[in-house]
């Protein structure tokens, strides 16, 4: 297993390398441009030189080299510099800056996390937490009522999309019972127990919407899943055994069941360091997810690119992580 | 240690201005503003952006701005220069300007002449990509005639000499602060951008670069009882409805900013009594533009160029005047735009002086008289499938504009009205990252324009048409050969019209000005190339309690927020 | 299937009983998945025979009429534009499922296909694996942008203005989301593949293609079934994210999820512009996933048996 994760993170580069190409390019194809959100009274000849003064006049392949240069050699050696303030060169590098600010793209990805784990990793938690739990009673009760509410819950939670529900939230708990702010603020720092209240209480609507969202789905497959077991042969004999129900659901079958599970798990978990586009605009948490967004819209491609790199990285990341885990719930799985 | 502030702070400004003596600075706490589009950067020189040039705006100060009725007020000045009181030269090349006594930055360093002459270096710098270059067109040179006189130099004659270190566009910049951001370094000096100093009434404390930005008051303020509040907190982000609901539902918010909503939906906010709507109108016409040229795909790379050819119909002014007729503006108005939009038959609506009132009878609808001018000038329904041909050409047209709730309301509606008089539509919406951009790869810019008609908002910065009269010269017609670019849009192109632009570029008697340009205004709508339909204007909201918002749309919304203070 | 079972019947009991007629008696005791099919085809008719009933144009404006909560002339409300929002949920539900199923069919599809083949075949499952990841890595808007850009206005002047935009939408919706189904099925085949039935039948000699359709397929459905119904849900949604950006259909062209997207700033004043879109979206992936449910249950020998 050793060798094969090994062998998957040395594949893993060239793999990024390409996957960042594939990405520069739809990014270079794609018909947006950083000057289109200036007002029209802004000259075409203006527009030319801002263009210019962006680099956009260089060959596609300038770029991309450039791009390279900067977030895996400036970047990192800028980062061991602040790290261990030693200097290497004459520290005259070029950051990877983006298009609308002006600014180091990195720093402004460092700015934006902190509020995308209090919103999004909280949900997802929150959402693996309810979801594992749910799916398991509703398999192991088929067509209880527990069961049949969970289903119409999550199929509710599933198919009605955040943009709603969003809204929904903020008017019944922001705008009738004036119990939760409907803007997040993201300067507030906790610091002690009364602004750990407050923080509570600025992430509880959007983590409800997207903790419902990402819990209806797993519950689903991992009903789907233990469902498949309880009628499996080794479930019979584990129970002919005289083992007790405990034992058979929760170890024997549940830990058969995880596969699907952990796989969508694993998918899921790169996408709370993507943010929640839409959640976040409707709470205005103004996270990573935000920032992509609005970097799509102006046109900005320092910042998509990078953003998106970083989330290929860990997807490919994650997406091995699931593969180890694989091998380790089913030890008949073998890669190598 | 607050109450001795308090009392300090009011004996001074009793002493120093007793008509003001009701607020003094920093007295009202803190003011909350939402923009749902957040600003990215805080030099409007780096990004032309509204946001940002707003959102700057209260750091940063031009020599002269407007105020809400488009006049000139000094900011930084005693007066504004004239050719009446010399400050403007005989022959319109030059312009002087004299700083107030005592000015000084924000870190307590006095403002002096070099600045200005450093801001225009700033901007005309050929590598920097300064967004508001065209505020210093035709500057020759800006010179320190003493430490409070600048002198701007002007290549030819220049009758609104009103452009360069005027309004929140162009305003000073410290010298000290970018003395090292010229041309290419611009983008490196991240901290002097995301924090300028400046004159205004607040400073940056923080910035988060698309998220939020605090000010607090400046205490080198040169009116020394504002501003009232102390500090300032301009949160982005979200969108229009969401931040109309913090203002006027919740009152988590003071002010918002550009509240294009349902004004159904927005009336019914207000009534919950926190807030208020309040509009300003500048020069901003929501208008359709029909292509003058052929956009046939079948024409491949000639598709909407002159060397396409003519449009097959809509050089029929008559097929024009069909549509504008069709049209019922001030439903459009009560649809889409509620106070923020008025009925319009101008392109060039305002100011007053160059407002044309020949066009008039377009705000009321006539389906009936539409239906006959078609008639007349030969489009029949012949085959009886609801849509006229003339020649065996269809009256089909494709219809598109920007994403834009509003918008696309506008264009239901419309395509309902042209049905009706026997005109097909097809609609298309385009997202305004790729209509607006003017990427020449794209298909869908509104340069290109690859549709019969399209439909969107211009305007000109500040008050004075010519340039923006200018927009519709036959050198100005977009084409391959000068990638797209190019402001004609529509390819109207008529000789008389270019003379008329000549004669303006030559003309330095307002009254005269007027008169041409809305001679220009008149000729380019009588040509239905173009079909104004809704003077609009920028609506923003703000709390009940917020007292001295005067909203503008000729220079920044927040212009005066220095006198803004909360009510009792 | 029924037509099928009324062959056998007619034969008799000499010719041994056709095996759908054995799934379809079982799907039949699963209560909620008849309820479910009968919604479903409820919803259908709904959608393809309502117009005929209630022949108002979904795209026709009566201005009076606007904002207007039910009525007996606009039983389900009418639109800020008088639009009236019955015909409107009509005309939108058949693009709506229209979308919501092919798109669905079509990323499933490509989901299972890759992911079988990954994780049945140990070579390919590297660089189908890889491609997967390049996939869920790409950004979606900007690649939405770019597919739009080059294949528009070709598919329109081929197919037609609506057809085009159609095939356009499914196949974005499709080929932008495979990847979780993929991932999900080739976890589960890669257990699979372990067990001792299939060392079994490969060591009779079967060969692959058979394994796949006999042995592994029919054991993965239940994830597959319950990314099917997800998966229309998800279909819907984007479609109507597509759209609001200008990238899908006109803007006049109603469908359920811009029906609720649109509603949402009217959710105080009017909330029958929610209400109904939010229903019709939910219910309909609930009925499917019941559906789904039933011939789950209905396709597992160890259940029917009992």
């Amino acid at each position: 297993m050793l060798t094969f994760t090994l062998r998957r993170l040395l594949l893993a580069i060239p793999t990024l390398l390409f996957i960042s190409l594939i990405i520069f390019l739809i990014l270079d194809l794609a018909p947006s441009d950083p000057t289109a959100s200036l007002p029209l009274t802004i000259p075409p000849e203006v527009r030319a030189e801002i263009r210019a003064s962006l680099g956009l006049d260089e060959p596609m392949v300038v770029r991309f080299a450039l791009w390279l240069q900067q977030f895996f050699i400036n970047e990192p050696l800028n980062l061991l510099e602040q790290w261990t303030g030693l200097s290497f060169g004459d520290g005259d590098r070029t950051r990877v800056i983006s298009w609308q600010t002006r600014s180091p793209v990195v720093d402004i990805i460092a700015q934006r996390m902190p509020q995308t784990l209090w919103v999004v990793g909280t949900s997802y938690v929150v959402g693996i937490l309810i979801a594992v739990p749910i799916g398991v009673i509703s398999a192991y009760r088929q067509y209880s009522w527990f069961d049949q509410i969970g289903t119409f819950v999550s199929m509710l939670g599933f198919s009605v999309p955040t943009f709603f529900t969003g809204v929904l939230f903020i008017v019944i708990f922001s705008v009738q019972l004036g119990w939760f702010p409907s803007v997040y603020d993201t300067t507030h720092v906790v610091t002690d127990w009364a602004s750990f209240v407050v923080q509570l209480k600025q992430i509880i609507m959007p983590v409800m919407v997207l903790g419902l969202y990402n819990a209806s789905q797993i519950s689903r497959f991992m009903r789907a899943s233990m469902l498949d077991n309880l009628n499996q042969d080794y479930v019979r004999t584990a129970r002919a055994k005289g083992m007790t129900e405990r034992v058979v659901v929760l170890i024997h079958v549940l830990r058969n069941s995880m596969i699907p599970v952990v796989t969508v798990i694993a998918l899921g978990v790169p996408q709370v360091f993507g943010g929640a586009i839409i959640t976040e605009q409707v709470f205005k948490v103004n996270g990573l997810g935000q920032l992509l967004i609005v970097a799509i819209q102006s046109g900005d491609i320092p910042t998509v690119q990078t953003l998106t790199f970083i989330f290929a990285v860990l997807i490919v990341l994650f997406n091995l992580i699931a593969d180890v885990l694989y091998g380790v719930l089913d030890p008949r799985i073998r890669y190598d | 240690m607050k109450l001795r502030h308090l009392m300090l702070g009011a004996a001074a400004a009793f002493a120093l201005s007793p008509a003001a003596a009701l607020a003094e600075r920093g007295s009202d706490g803190q003011l909350n503003i939402i923009y749902w589009q957040a600003p990215s950067t805080l030099n409007p020189y780096l990004s032309g952006g509204t946001k940002e040039v707003e959102a700057a705006s209260l750091v940063l100060e031009p020599l002269a701005g407007f105020d809400n009725n488009g006049e000139l007020v000094p900011r930084l000045v005693d007066e504004i220069p004239t050719v009446e009181n010399g400050g403007v030269s005989e022959d319109l090349t030059s312009i002087t300007w004299v700083l107030s006594e005592g000015i000084t930055w924000s870190d307590g360093s006095p403002v002096t002449a070099n600045d200005a002459v450093f801001t225009w270096q700033y901007c005309t710098d050929p590598e920097g990509g300064c967004a508001q270059a065209s505020y210093f067109d035709g500057v020759e040179s800006v010179e320190a005639v003493d430490d409070r006189t600048i002198r701007i130099n002007f290549t030819a004659p220049k009758p609104f000499p009103y452009t360069a270190l005027v309004g929140a566009e162009s305003p000073l910049i410290q010298a000290a602060q970018f003395a090292d951001c010229l041309g290419a370094a611009a983008p490196e000096c991240t901290e002097a951008n995301f924090g300028p100093i400046g004159t205004g009434p607040f400073v940056v404390t923080e910035f988060r670069p698309n998220d939020v930005i605090t000010y607090a008051a400046n205490e080198n303020y040169r009116v020394p009882d504002q501003p009232a509040f102390a500090t300032v907190v301009f949160k982005g982000g979200g969108d229009a409805a969401s931040a109309a609901r913090a203002v006027l539902e919740t009152g988590e918010f003071d002010y918002a900013w550009n509240l294009q909503i349902d004004p159904t939906i927005l009336a019914e906010m207000e009534a919950n009594g926190i807030g208020e709507v309040v509009t300003a109108f500048g020069t901003s016409v929501e208008r359709l533009h029909l292509n003058q040229t052929n956009p046939d795909p079948a024409l491949g790379d000639m598709r909407s160029t002159l060397e396409g050819g003519e449009h097959p119909f809509l050089t029929d002014p008559a097929v024009g005047q069909a549509m504008s007729m069709a049209i019922d503006r001030a439903l459009l108005v009560e649809i889409g735009y509620g106070a923020g939009g008025q009925a319009t038959c101008n392109v060039l609506p305002a100011p007053e002086l160059y407002a044309s009132t020949a066009n008039d009878d377009c705000l009321t609808q006539d389906l009936e008289g539409a239906a006959q001018v078609l008639e007349d000038a030969g489009w029949v329904d012949e085959d009886g499938d609801g849509v006229r041909e003339r020649d065996g050409i269809r009256l089909s047209v494709l219809y598109q504009t920007s994403t834009n709730a509003v918008r696309q309301d506008t264009q239901a509606l419309v395509k309902q009205w042209w049905e009706e008089i026997g005109i097909e539509v097809e609609l298309r919406n385009i997202d305004a990252s790729v209509f607006f951009g003017g990427d020449p790869s794209s298909p869908d810019t509104f340069q290109k324009f690859y549709a019969d008609i399209e439909m969107y908002t211009n305007n000109f910065a500040g008050v004075d048409p010519e340039a923006y009269m200018a927009n519709w010269r036959c050198n100005e017609i977009p084409g391959p050969d000068t990638q797209w670019q190019g402001s004609n849009i529509q390819r109207f192109c008529d000789p008389a019209y270019d003379a008329l632009v000549d004669e303006m570029a030559q003309t330095a008697a307002l009254e005269e000005r007027g008169r041409l340009a809305q001679e220009m205004n008149d000729m380019l709508v009588q040509s239905y190339s173009i079909i104004p339909l809704i003077h609009r204007g920028g609506v923003s909201a703000h709390a009940v309690t917020l007292e001295g918002v005067r909203m503008s749309d000729w220079d920044s919304e927040l212009w005066n927020i220095a006198e803004w203070s909360r009510a009792e | 299937m029924t037509d099928l079972a009324n062959v056998n019947e007619q034969q008799g009991y000499r010719a041994p009983r056709n095996q759908w007629w054995d799934v379809w008696d079982q799907f039949k005791t699963h209560k909620g998945a008849l309820f479910g099919l009968g919604f479903f085809v409820f919803m259908l008719l709904f959608v393809y025979v309502g117009p005929y009933l209630w022949p108002i144009d979904a795209t026709y404006i009566d201005i009076r009429a606007r904002n207007q909560g039910a009525s007996w002339a606009h039983p389900m409300g009418a639109d800020q534009l008088g639009r009236d929002t019955l015909a409107r949920m009509m005309a939108g539900g058949r693009t709506s499922i229209a979308v919501g199923l092919t798109a669905m069919a079509l990323s499933l599809l490509l989901g299972t296909f890759v992911g079988v083949i990954a994780g049945y075949f140990k070579k390919l499952d590297g660089p189908l694996m890889r491609l997967t990841d390049l996939f869920l890595a790409l950004p979606l808007l900007p690649l939405l942008l770019v597919i739009i850009m080059l294949f528009r206005d070709t598919l329109r002047s081929t197919f037609g203005p609506e057809n085009g935009i159609f095939i356009l939408i499914v196949f974005v919706i499709g080929i932008t989301s495979w990847m979780q189904a993929a991932r999900i099925v080739r976890g589960d085949v890669l257990a699979l593949k372990e067990r001792e039935f299939v060392l079994a039948a490969k060591s009779i000699g079967t060969p692959s293609h058979r394994m796949i359709t006999r042995h592994v397929l029919p054991n993965v459905m239940s994830p597959i079934m319950v990314s099917a119904t997800l998966g229309i849900a998800n279909a819907i949604i984007t479609e109507s994210a597509l759209s609001f950006l200008g990238l899908g259909f006109p803007s006049d062209y109603p469908t359920w999820g811009r029906l609720l997207f649109d509603g949402t700033e009217w959710l105080q004043r009017n909330p029958e512009r929610v209400i109904w879109p939010g229903l019709a979206i939910s219910l309909t992936v609930l009925s499917v996933n019941y559906i789904g449910d039933g011939l789950r249950d209905a396709l597992d020998p160890r259940i029917r048996g009992r």
